[in-house]
């Protein structure tokens, strides 16, 4: 479960102070699926890095489970990215070198598994999202929404207890943009995962459980 | 993964990967050429002292450098005095023929009892002399005199002719006259201390070589190339300073590189008889104890010997000149330092395609981060992508080194060198016979260029590859390193 008490996050940005979070306190049961909107520059990336413990705020506290997110050396924080978050992103973020079967292998390498078991592992991830066929295919002779299950596939394959995913769907079109949401939908119902999704889109919000608003760096829950 | 990684993003950035390996292997090449060839001029260097002072010799004794001394140096050079009954006269008129054997212009002669002096310095295992001269032939024609009582040419008129020096002129002053003027290079040797000094680096071509029993003997020992040019065999006889040498043997250099120190070697008595150079040498030949002996061994000697001016091999290697000496001083100015402008640009290119290539990947070492990978591991990785590229590099420049060493080696130029004693007075330079040529004090020899492949120049390549892969990467991925993950997310790069 995450909880935030208080938290507020400012960058220096030239000459400017900019206030992203604004004394944000709020409780993500385990195995919620919420969503987060609000307009551009509202705050939304920055909440979002700070649960992936990407980032610390500036002021307040984060925890995840035991964690205390805000108060960890970087090497721990690593360490929980490694573990217990997957990632999820709107340009998918692959690497354009190595093929899908590779890229989902990456999480499991600061986890110190065996190449064998990570192969075997990725292998089935792969399955998971429907493409086992296209495991030797490098990104760029994939699909947007393929290229996006094989992101999924990467934040999955480690069996994290939080999915963040930021516009997961923001580079697709409506069909393969209800395909993914499936997807999502699916692994959160059937691993129990706790599920944020970053999104401008309502189609998506409105599947979630629970929607959060954000606006200049305040939160407000929505019905 | 790591090397999967690898070998992906090297092969996904092949235009990159090619640039940075072909800049690496120019500068690991040109640094290999410039080494072999500094390391092949050295060995010239080398074979040209050794022709000269001979294998094994540590020091050379020879005379200090002072102002010349009257009729030494800037004087009238070689005088050919002929008598009336010399020269044959025919119709169109008289034929001479002379040659004198005389010491090397410049080559200051000092007295052989200094070779007591230098064998009874402590450190000194042993120690040869010799005497360098130059056999000056004279051979030519002048014409009958023109005119009156002067003109009855003929011989028993009672006036004997004078031929001019050597470099005061060449015909003759009443109606021209032709004449050549030719000279030979010939070393007095102890015949029976032959395994120090000049002879120690000669291997027998023919024949036999001098021995003890030769002294006191007109016989001669040939430089291999000088028999063959002249035409002379083991058996044949040549004139030395008026007298009739049979030549015993032929003698060629060790080293395939350079011919041997003089065209003749004789026994040092006749030698100094011949040339009234009675009880004089030029040069010592020291050979000391040990390696470590040199300079306590010179410097007993400088003190023993105050008027002598002592040597090591080090001292003498600056006296090769010549276009060895070209050779040697452009390989270690302008070669050194157009390997070092290569290798920096080098080294410059990859370290600026390692940092491009680290900002272009921002966003991908983020979501690295991202998914929990270390610092370590990233930083680890660029290093080891720019460790391979640079060795790519490195072992393309080796290739491409051995290439042209092996152009060097076949085309193996021909460097002309002199060996100017070190202990020649300023009377050396100039004179009245153009002040160079067979007058001169120097020992002209030719060598050929070849450029070894060592062990060191392999490991320097390596080495140089390694270094430049390593700096790039530690830079590269000390940028990487400093990336915040959450800055990296954001970044457009």
């Amino acid at each position: 479960m995450y909880t935030l008490e208080h938290v507020t996050k400012t960058y220096r940005q030239k000459d400017r102070t900019i206030h992203a979070l604004h004394d944000v306190s709020l409780e993500i049961p385990t195995g919620q699926l919420v969503a987060i909107q609000g307009p551009t520059g509202g705050g939304k990336s920055t909440l979002l890095q700070l649960l992936g413990a990407l980032d610390r705020p500036t002021s307040g506290r984060i925890s995840l489970g035991d964690s205390d997110l805000s108060g960890l050396p970087d090497t721990k924080l690593g360490r929980i990215r490694a573990a217990e978050i997957g990632f999820v992103f709107q340009g998918f973020n692959l690497i354009p070198t190595l093929t899908a079967q590779e890229n989902v292998e990456t999480a499991l390498e600061p986890l110190g598994v065996s190449a064998e078991e990570r192969r075997r592992r990725a292998a089935q991830a792969l399955e998971s999202v429907g493409l086992g066929d296209r495991a030797h295919h490098v990104p760029g002779e994939l699909s947007g929404g393929q290229q996006q299950r094989v992101a999924i596939a990467r934040a999955l394959v480690k069996e994290p207890e939080v999915l963040l995913a930021d516009e997961p769907t923001g580079n697709l079109d409506e069909q393969t943009r209800d395909e993914i949401m499936g997807l999502l939908e699916g692994l959160h119902r059937d691993r129990g995962l706790t599920l944020v999704i970053v999104t401008h889109d309502s189609a998506v919000a409105r599947r979630a459980e629970r929607r959060l608003h954000l606006k200049r760096g305040t939160v407000t829950e929505r019905a | 993964m790591f090397f999967t990684y690898l070998r992906r993003e090297l092969a996904g950035r092949r235009r990159q990967t090619a640039i940075v390996a072909v800049g690496m292997a120019l500068a690991i090449a040109l640094v290999m050429i410039v080494n072999a060839v500094s390391a092949g001029v050295r060995d010239a260097q080398a074979a040209v002292l050794e022709s000269v002072y001979g294998v094994g010799t540590d020091l050379t004794v020879s005379q200090a450098a002072g102002p010349p001394e009257q009729g030494e140096g800037g004087g009238p050079g070689v005088r050919f005095e002929f008598g009336s009954d010399d020269g044959e006269t025919t119709d169109d008129g008289t034929a001479f023929s002379n040659s004198r054997l005389i010491t090397e212009r410049g080559a200051a002669t000092f007295d052989a009892s200094t070779l007591d002096t230098v064998e009874g310095v402590d450190g000194v295992a042993a120690a040869s002399a010799t005497l360098s001269l130059t056999n000056v032939t004279f051979d030519g024609e002048l014409p009958e005199r023109p005119s009156g009582d002067q003109a009855t040419g003929d011989q028993s008129a009672g006036a004997d002719a004078a031929m001019p020096a050597p470099g005061e002129g060449g015909a003759g002053g009443f109606g021209g006259g032709a004449f050549d003027v030719t000279s030979v290079t010939v070393t007095g040797v102890d015949p029976g201390a032959t395994a120090l000094g000049p002879l120690s680096a000669v291997e027998l071509a023919d024949g036999r070589g001098l021995e003890s029993g030769d002294a006191g003997e007109d016989v001669a020992v040939l430089d291999a190339e000088y028999a063959t040019t002249e035409g002379l065999a083991v058996g044949d006889t040549i004139e030395l300073g008026g007298a009739e040498f049979e030549v015993v043997g032929t003698v060629a250099s060790t080293s395939a590189d350079a011919a041997t120190a003089s065209n003749a070697y004789i026994p040092l008595d006749v030698a100094q008889a011949l040339s009234g150079a009675d009880g004089q040498v030029s040069d010592i030949s020291v050979q000391a104890a040990s390696a470590a002996d040199i300079p306590a061994v010179k410097a007993a000697l400088e003190e023993a010997l105050p008027d002598q001016a002592v040597n090591t091999q080090e001292d003498l290697a600056a006296s090769v000149s010549g276009s060895l000496g070209s050779a040697s001083s452009l390989i270690s100015s302008l070669g050194l330092w157009l390997s070092i402008a290569v290798l920096a640009a080098a080294f410059l290119i990859a370290i600026l395609f390692t940092i491009q290539g680290v900002t272009r990947r921002t966003r991908e070492f983020g979501t690295l981060k991202a998914i929990g990978w270390s610092n370590r591991r990233i930083v680890g990785q660029v290093a080891g992508e720019s460790l391979v590229q640079g060795l790519i590099g490195g072992a393309a420049g080796l290739a491409l080194g051995f290439v042209g060493i092996g152009i060097v080696n076949a085309v193996s130029p021909n460097l002309a060198t002199t060996s100017a004693p070190q202990a020649a007075g300023p009377g050396a330079e100039g004179g009245g016979f153009g002040g160079g040529g067979p007058f001169a004090a120097q020992q002209a020899t030719d060598v050929v260029l070849n450029a070894p492949v060592t062990v060191s120049v392999v490991a320097l390549a390596v080495g140089l590859a390694l270094l430049g892969g390593l700096l790039a990467g530690a830079i590269g991925g000390w940028r990487a390193s400093r990336l915040r993950p959450a800055e990296a997310l954001r970044s457009n790069a």
